[in-house]
């Protein structure tokens, strides 16, 4: 249970005002130039020893991260990119910390580019967060104003922040198609390598981290990378915004310390399981990309990287997505399914062929309109995809099918058995919605 | 160098290298479809996909750089496993997916037997499918009258987006949606702008997009093919020249790096069907104002008929466009030996003397030496109708780094940026008294190069005046020749290097077809009005505008019926081979000038082509090696050239080619060029509004 005193998000319900005055009384912009004054290297060591986990969902070391990008610029300007294409499903985070908490972001963004020797740091937000674009706009003009930021500010460092408004596709969260899409082209992951360190937004030298992680770097800094180090387990450090949905009595999103069970964390913030405990199926721990993982499986588990691995799961972006017995659980995945073939890019063949085609196989099977044999072939068409795609989006496409072939294939089976029983052409009863 | 392992061969590569290349570096096949050379790179058709021991899942390795590779943990060269279960599982895997969408009309497709998918499916398909649903169906679109699409069976490579847009420099195509509802698609259902754009029918590595005019025609085993030499202009790409029986059903690019890498002008390959068409068969007589058919006994004996009566002073003989150095030679031998001074190749005009020495009529950077240079003058010249493929070149070499492109000329789109100087011979000689900037890019360059086009060096004045800014601007340095004469008829360069210009005393083009002969013995030049009077002998292929002037029509070969001998605005000597026969009673030329000095008592002293070719080699060695460009003195030319100062022309310059696709008889036969060119018309009257 993470104490008040350890929260980095301190107006994430928005009871007190965005603003600028009233984020400093809340301790945003405190000491910052003496921060920057630590030097690069400092702040890199920092982040480093703080053991931060970029919270976009892949959960690479951030401070690692920035210490990749070039010590000295080769002439190229070096850029930071924050990605605000929050577009998972179940995923809401870096939308709170926007509308409530934008100066702790654009700290942050300060922090990071000094930290990568970048002068410009660019905002990509999703496409459907308008009022977000607008909050975060706002705070932005706020600290020109203050000259907190800007070329001429009070910490000596030129340094100016764009938020740039994407237009509302999944993919341009994958950060080489957002740095595409930010450069005015279609949004198609690049190859990779070159790795956007070397060869990034407009050729040049790039760092495209997720909002949370930009966030809490300068409470990190503050505070120092050994307090960050202490909460949560060993190589899963820190506190991390987790946004429960699904059926627990009051969905909510919570800053937590990493390595909370799952019971727990639904039993203090979220009312508890709805219809008790009893009635959990699974849970999808980590938005919708991820595998699901049964009731059984994830009730006692730590809610952090390294255990959710290990489940075969994954921590993804801690949207934990609850669903109790009255699920269609066939159905809900092939409801993602299908937001993955409506997501999909185009660009290479597995995604483009293979998302369409596994979620026409899930559509009959969800009404039993299949053979048994091709729960098997499903299984095999989600490991051609898997790993052979360009980006991610391939990956996340498969797993969750692959989680419920891996734990509900007797669900699966009794529904194929159930319409081959009833030979009839009335439609074959549903579960309950 | 870098060392990697590919199946357990050791290969040292340039660490520059892709996967790809250093797989076959090491003789491993990779299979690839969005993949292409000449194209960047888009990693997205997934089918050369190879195991990399370290790497966690495997790589693209067409996008994949040796240098990224990491070694292994004792410093062990990386190692690549193309033949691996892995990776024959991955690239199954991606074959199933492109195939489940792919429809099964490979006897209906005209890609059908050279078709990049069929013989992958060959090696990484299986025999039944497991897709059970609907497959796609995809609207087809319209994308111009060369190219059908057919786009159920498109995999999305995206071959053809990238070659519009990166070689040819239109943006006409491009996708539409995403995933599996991507298209190919030129947005508006509008003709492809390019002159180009039947280059991507070749790309296309399935038969989405197939040529429009041959589809359901031809079957690529029916074909015999021979490798020859284009002749729709200057640039004398390297074609191969596919046959059925005696007809001539297609015409494809063929490699060749000096010239035309692997790309082919639309003129080029679809004058075929003007081969057909409006072709003279037989002789022809005129009798009483019309011409009737005759054999060779009586048109041989009419021309002799004509020329005793006359006087052999009053004797003249022209060349056409498409005529090959074989006929050419014979002609003049013919002429000469009648005693008449009065010869001329020369149609577009009077200005390429070629006394100054070759290097005052030929394009002396070649065609690869384009990649070198770094600034480039345009004067009077098109180069995109006039030589599409060097065209190319420049935007290929634009597109590797700056590169400043001034025009001095008719406003045109080139393809790349360019700045236009000024209009006409007044510009030229302002750039060189430095009135304009584009002279100081010019000074700074490494490698200037000046362009002449060949109607620009007809107004007097401007290859002197061309030719002494070379001077000023250092283009012509003993290791650069930044100085070149851009011609747009395949015969020229030849005829011109035979020396087929006025003797003492003779008439030039304009002269003798202006009246100042009383018999002309035309060889195949259609683009001249014959002033009435003279005796005109045609020997030529179509019933174009020169047959309805003649008096006696000789029917010759065209390109793909003969071997001949063509020399291209580089001064690169290459020959054509026979494809077909001649239709009906058509024969090859330089036979018919021998048949016809027998009949006119001016015997010419060979009766097999070896042997005239024998001759011809006696006395112009160079025509003896072929694709190779003769080194020549460039700085003497241009120094002569310099030297000539003349009264300086006014006006603006005016590209020789006013229809591209119409520009000569053959082209003007063909009915998928009529149609391309009224296309073009349209466009450009559009795009005058």
């Amino acid at each position: 249970m993470l104490s008040d005193q350890d929260r980095i998000f301190t107006n994430l319900y928005g009871l007190h005002s965005p603003g600028l005055e009233a984020a400093k009384k809340r301790g945003a912009w405190d000491g910052t130039k003496f921060l920057l004054e630590m030097g690069r290297d400092w702040i890199i060591e920092e982040m480093k020893a703080s053991g931060l986990r970029g919270r976009g969902g892949a959960g690479f070391p951030t401070g690692l991260k920035w210490s990749f990008m070039p010590k000295k610029s080769d002439g190229r300007p070096h850029y930071l990119v924050v990605n605000a294409d929050e577009s998972e499903p179940g995923t809401c985070k870096d939308r709170e910390i926007m509308r409530h908490d934008p100066h702790l972001l654009i700290e942050g963004c300060m922090l990071a580019s000094f930290a990568m020797g970048a002068h410009a740091c660019y905002v990509y937000i999703r496409g459907e967060y308008v009022a977000e674009k607008h909050a975060l706009q706002k705070a932005v003009d706020e600290a020109y104003e203050a000259r907190l930021v800007g070329q001429d500010n009070v910490h000596g460092y030129p340094f100016d922040i764009y938020v740039h408004h994407g237009a509302g596709a999944y993919i341009c969260g994958e950060e080489t198609a957002l740095l595409e899409s930010l450069e005015g082209k279609k949004g198609m992951p690049r190859l990779k390598p070159p790795f956007p360190a070397n060869m990034g937004l407009y050729g040049c030298p790039t760092t495209v981290n997720n909002v949370e992680s930009i966030a809490v770097a300068g409470t990190i800094l503050r505070r120092g990378g050994a307090w960050f180090a202490g909460l949560g387990g060993k190589n899963n450090t820190g506190t991390k915004l987790f946004c429960v949905s699904g059926h627990v009595n009051k969905p909510c999103n919570v800053e937590e310390e990493l390595g909370i069970t799952f019971r727990e964390l639904v039993d203090r913030h979220c009312g508890g399981m709805r219809g008790g405990w009893d009635n959990l199926l699974c849970s999808i721990p980590g938005g919708s990309s991820v595998p699901l993982v049964p009731a059984e499986q994830i009730i006692d588990a730590k809610m952090d990287f390294d255990t959710l691995r290990g489940l075969g799961s994954g921590l993804g972006t801690a949207a934990v997505i609850v669903l109790d017995k009255s699920t269609d659980i066939v159905e809900a995945i092939t409801r993602i399914s299908y937001f993955y073939k409506h997501e999909s890019c185009g660009q290479c063949t597995p995604c483009r062929e293979g998302t369409g085609w596994m979620w026409r196989v899930l559509t009959r099977m969800a009404h039993g309109r299949a053979q048994k044999r091709e729960i098997d072939m499903l299984f095999e068409v989600t490991k051609q995809i898997e790993g052979h795609t360009i980006c991610a989006l391939g990956d996340a496409a498969a797993w969750p099918v692959q989680g419920l072939i891996r734990h509900f294939r007797p669900e699966i089976e009794k529904r194929i058995d159930r319409y081959t029983a009833n030979p009839h052409t009335d439609p074959v009863p549903m579960a309950a919605e | 160098m870098t060392k990697i392992l590919v199946d357990g061969i050791e290969v040292d590569v340039p660490a520059e290298y892709t996967l790809l290349q250093a797989c076959e570096v090491a003789g491993a096949e990779i299979p690839r479809f969005c993949f292409h050379e000449r194209l960047s790179i888009a990693g997205n058709c997934r089918m050369c996909l190879v195991e990399l021991k370290g790497a966690p899942k495997p790589v693209a390795s067409c996008a994949y750089a040796v240098k990224d590779c990491r070694p292994g943990p004792n410093g062990e060269p990386p190692e690549v496993l193309t033949r691996s279960g892995g990776t024959k599982k991955a690239r199954e895997g991606v074959m199933e997916f492109l195939l489940i969408n792919h429809p099964l009309d490979c006897p209906i497709c005209d890609q059908g037997g050279h078709c990049d998918l069929q013989d992958q499916a060959m090696a990484y398909g299986v025999d039944s499918t497991r897709y059970k649903e609907n497959k796609r169906a995809v609207e087809e679109k319209y994308i111009g009258p060369l190219v059908r699409t057919a786009m159920n069976r498109c995999i999305h490579c995206t071959r053809c987006v990238r070659f519009l847009a990166e070689v040819a420099g239109v943006p006409d195509l491009g996708a539409i949606g995403r995933g599996e509802d991507m298209e190919i698609t030129s947005y508006l259902e509008q003709a492809m702008g390019s002159e180009l754009q039947g280059n991507v029918a070749d790309l296309c590595p399935v038969g989405a997009l197939v040529h429009k005019p041959q589809s359901y025609n031809v079957r690529p085993w029916e074909l015999s093919k021979t490798e020859s030499i284009d002749v729709m202009d200057a640039v004398g790409s390297a074609i191969r020249v596919d046959a059925r029986g005696r007809e001539v059903m297609q015409i494809e690019p063929r490699v060749n790096e000096d010239i035309n890498e692997e790309w082919i002008s639309d003129k080029t390959r679809h004058a075929v069907d003007g081969l057909r068409v409006q072709r003279l068969d037989r002789p022809f007589l005129r009798e009483n104002g019309r011409l009737r058919p005759a054999s060779w006994g009586e048109a041989f004996q009419a021309i002799a008929n004509k020329i005793k009566g006359t006087d052999l002073k009053r004797i003249g003989a022209v060349v056409g466009d498409l005529a090959a150095v074989e006929e050419v030679f014979a002609l003049k031998q013919l002429m000469v030996g009648l005693g008449t001074a009065h010869l001329d190749c020369r149609q577009a005009g009077p200005g390429l003397d070629p006394a100054l020495g070759r290097a005052a009529y030929t394009f002396n950077p070649t065609i690869p030496g384009i990649e070198q240079a770094d600034a480039i003058l345009l004067v009077g010249t098109n180069p995109r109708l006039e030589a599409s493929l060097l065209n190319v070149r420049i935007r290929k070499r634009w597109r590797m780094a700056p590169l400043a492109v001034g025009l001095i000329g008719e406003p045109a789109d080139l393809t790349y940026p360019h700045v236009q100087i000024g209009a006409g011979p007044e510009s030229l000689a302002a750039l060189a008294r430095g009135e304009h900037s584009f002279l100081e890019a010019l000074k700074a360059a490494q490698h200037p190069l000046i362009v002449v086009g060949e109607s620009a060096a007809n107004q007097p004045g401007v290859l002197a005046a061309a030719a002494s800014l070379a001077q000023a601007v250092g283009a012509v340095t003993p290791e650069w020749n930044g100085f070149g004469i851009l011609h747009n008829a395949a015969a020229r360069v030849g005829a011109l290097d035979l020396g087929f210009v006025p003797g003492e005393g003779g008439l030039d083009f304009t002269g003798i077809v202006g009246g100042g002969v009383d018999v002309l013995f035309n060889l195949g030049a259609d683009e001249c009005e014959i002033a009435p009077g003279p005796f005109v002998i045609y020997q030529g292929t179509h019933g174009d505008r020169g047959a309805q002037r003649a008096d006696v029509i000789l029917p010759g070969a065209a390109y793909t019926e003969k071997n001949a001998t063509y020399v291209n605005t580089e001064g690169r000597v290459q020959m054509t081979n026979r494809a077909g026969f001649p239709p009906g009673d058509a024969r090859e030329d330089w036979a018919i000038l021998r048949a016809l000095s027998d009949v006119l008592g001016h015997k010419l002293g060979y009766d097999s082509l070896t042997a005239l070719r024998r001759a011809l080699y006696a006395e112009h060695p160079h025509f003896a090696a072929l694709g190779a460009v003769a080194q020549s003195d460039v700085a003497g030319a241009i120094e002569q050239l310099a030297s000539r100062s003349g009264e300086g022309a006014r006006g603006a310059f005016a590209s020789p080619v006013r229809d591209f696709y119409l520009t000569n008889p053959i082209a003007r036969a063909s009915r998928v060029l009529a149609e391309c060119s009224s296309l073009a018309r349209g466009r450009a009257l559009e795009a005058a509004e």
